[in-house]
């Protein structure tokens, strides 16, 4: 299903972060990318530089917004000011559809600019879906929530993440933005089989892919898209393609940039698991 | 337990500031048990306990924003030096905790709090506050908003009722020291701020501080402004910058030159003269804005 209704019904293929220290080899090789995912919180200034490259960004390649701070998961209501920002830079976009994460991360108008785990309980899925219909109304674009990587599980949490992860979605009727590198950390941080968590994904609702690299500390592994994506987190990568179809995948590479070469090489490894190249590879 | 009092309680414990082990403390302002309110909240699993998870997210919190003001002021750090920087900053984050769901308003209050705080900034507070306008005012020009430029052929058009306005991204700054001379020392690249969705691995005080020597007082007056989207710092003239001041207050061009140039010796053709270039040049680099 390549393309979907929470996609805005698009067929991109594989992208990669669009990162400052890769604007010059991007302004003067124009290399082919399928295209760019950018973090809407960059671009949601007034001007000056950041809009300027965007809108030569735009004028070159398809550009999917994500964003790091909507904290859907919050109890308190969205943030106006950011909502009425987020449209105006999804009208200068024209995304095809919208991702942020299944979160929390603000408290009384207070802001952690972390992404803090959900506790799994209905009364949360029910004021977080109710944020995500709220937020499309008014953004009129499709939404799509990532499942976040996490280090803390709360006593409170009357279900696992991916029954809450389906709560959440089925009740806003919005996609998914399926991060197989954090359903690989939190496995490992909280004991559970990874597999286990994809199988329960709704299909048919995954509207795109984020793959990354992370780091592996004494007692918990740590989401830190700074290394190439791992042998389990392609399988797990392999297996959502065959459950979903060939879907349009992102590789999240954010701290200790190589060169652009290196980053998009590592993502188009995606290719390699995509229905064609499977069926050459047998 | 519900969401609203379970998020409360989670963040209330976190952005408590790490010991200088970088560990949570033992105890709130409250003298509240950390331990027993990690207990009550967060699950342990066969490798950490409740405080430890917790923890994760304190170091996060901590690590994110001290990184996030690391970059944004390095000058200030430079002026202090790194012991009194962090120490600076932490006091300045547990009092103005972010309220913007972006990291790059992170230091917006942070003039006003060193204001009130000089403490944190014993023997050089005069120009701690000035390197922070600067590197506020640096942010400000960066992304701010640019409306349409006045055009200068309309110089000639200009009249003593006339009211300039000035470019959102221009920031005067009337300085007492002259930062600007340590600003381009610390910064010889081009400033960039993103924001990512990863994890933060590294304490910020693990990247060099830059020793600079400090300048002694002098009165400096400084426009931060942007062109073809790069900030770029000019030193006026006392009249000059004055004259701009009374421009960008609102005030109608005759009443801002009566303010800002008061009586004078220079004949009325130098000052003529004088004015033309200052406008002239002002208009080139777009400081004006079409009038309203």
């Amino acid at each position: 299903m390549p393309a979907n209704r929470f996609n805005g019904n698009s067929d991109y293929g594989v992208g990669i972060g669009l990162r400052v220290p890769h604007y010059q080899h991007i302004f003067k090789k124009k290399p082919v990318v399928d295209w760019f995912e950018i973090i809407s919180e960059n671009f949601m200034v007034d001007g000056g530089r950041p809009l300027e490259i965007l809108d030569q960004i735009l004028e070159r390649y398809r550009v999917v917004q994500h964003g790091v701070s909507m904290y859907f998961g919050s109890a308190e209501p969205l943030n106006r000011e950011h909502l009425a920002r987020l449209k105006l830079l999804v009208k200068r976009t024209k995304t095809p559809w919208l991702t942020d994460h299944l979160c929390w991360g603000s408290v009384d108008g207070r802001y952690t600019h972390d992404l803090l785990p959900m506790p799994y309980t209905f009364e949360a899925a029910r004021k977080t879906a109710q944020k995500i219909r709220e937020a499309r109304d008014f953004l009129e674009v499709p939404i799509a929530v990532e499942n976040v990587s996490s280090y803390a599980e709360f006593h409170v949490s009357e279900m696992t993440e991916w029954e809450f992860l389906n709560e959440v979605v089925e009740d806003a009727d919005c996609g998914i933005l399926l991060d197989v590198n954090n359903i690989y950390v939190s496995s490992q941080n909280h004991n559970f089989d990874p597999f286990e968590y994809l199988h329960s994904v709704p299909a048919e609702r995954v509207a795109q892919i984020h793959i990354a690299g992370h780091s592996k500390y004494r007692k918990f592994i740590l989401d830190t898209h700074d290394h190439p994506v791992i042998d389990p987190v392609w399988a797990l990568y392999a297996r959502a393609i065959e459950l979903a179809g060939p879907t349009a995948t992102l590789l999240e590479w954010d701290d200790r940039i190589p060169s652009f070469q290196e980053v998009h090489r590592e993502a188009l490894k995606a290719q390699r698991y995509l229905p064609g190249q499977l069926r050459e590879a047998s | 337990m519900n969401l609203e009092q379970l998020q409360r309680a989670v963040f209330e414990v976190t952005r408590q500031p790490l010991t200088p082990a970088e560990r949570m403390r033992p105890r709130l302002p409250d003298g509240r048990s950390t331990r027993e309110i990690a207990n009550a909240l967060i699950k342990p699993n066969d490798r950490m306990t409740s405080v430890e998870r917790l923890q994760v997210y304190s170091q996060q919190y901590w690590f994110r924003i001290l990184a996030s003001m690391a970059e944004d002021f390095p000058g200030l750090r430079a002026i202090l030096g790194q012991r009194k920087f962090d120490k600076l900053l932490v006091a300045y984050l547990n009092e103005c905790p972010s309220e913007s769901f972006t990291l790059r308003n992170l230091g917006a209050r942070l003039e006003a709090w060193l204001r009130v705080h000089r403490e944190f900034a014993p023997g050089v507070e005069r120009l701690a506050i000035d390197m922070v306008r600067l590197e506020w005012a640096h942010i400000e020009a960066f992304d701010g908003a640019e409306l349409p430029r006045f055009n200068p052929h309309d110089l000639s058009k200009l009249c003593g009722k006339t009211v300039f306005r000035l470019q959102p991204y221009l920031h005067p700054l009337d300085l007492s020291y002259p930062v600007d001379d340590v600003f381009f020392e610390i910064r010889k690249t081009e400033h960039d701020s993103n924001m990512v969705s990863n994890a933060v691995v590294e304490f910020p005080r693990k990247s060099r501080t830059r020793r600079v020597s400090l300048p002694k007082p002098r009165k400096v007056d400084l426009v931060v402004y942007r062109l073809d989207g790069s900030v770029y710092l000019k030193r006026l003239t006392r009249d000059a910058f004055s004259l701009l001041q009374a421009l960008g207050q609102g005030n109608p061009l005759e009443k801002a030159l009566e303010t800002s140039l008061p009586r004078t010796r220079r004949s009325v053709d130098h000052l003529t003269e004088q004015l033309r270039e200052w406008f002239e040049n002002w208009a080139s680099l777009g400081w004006f804005a079409q009038q309203a």
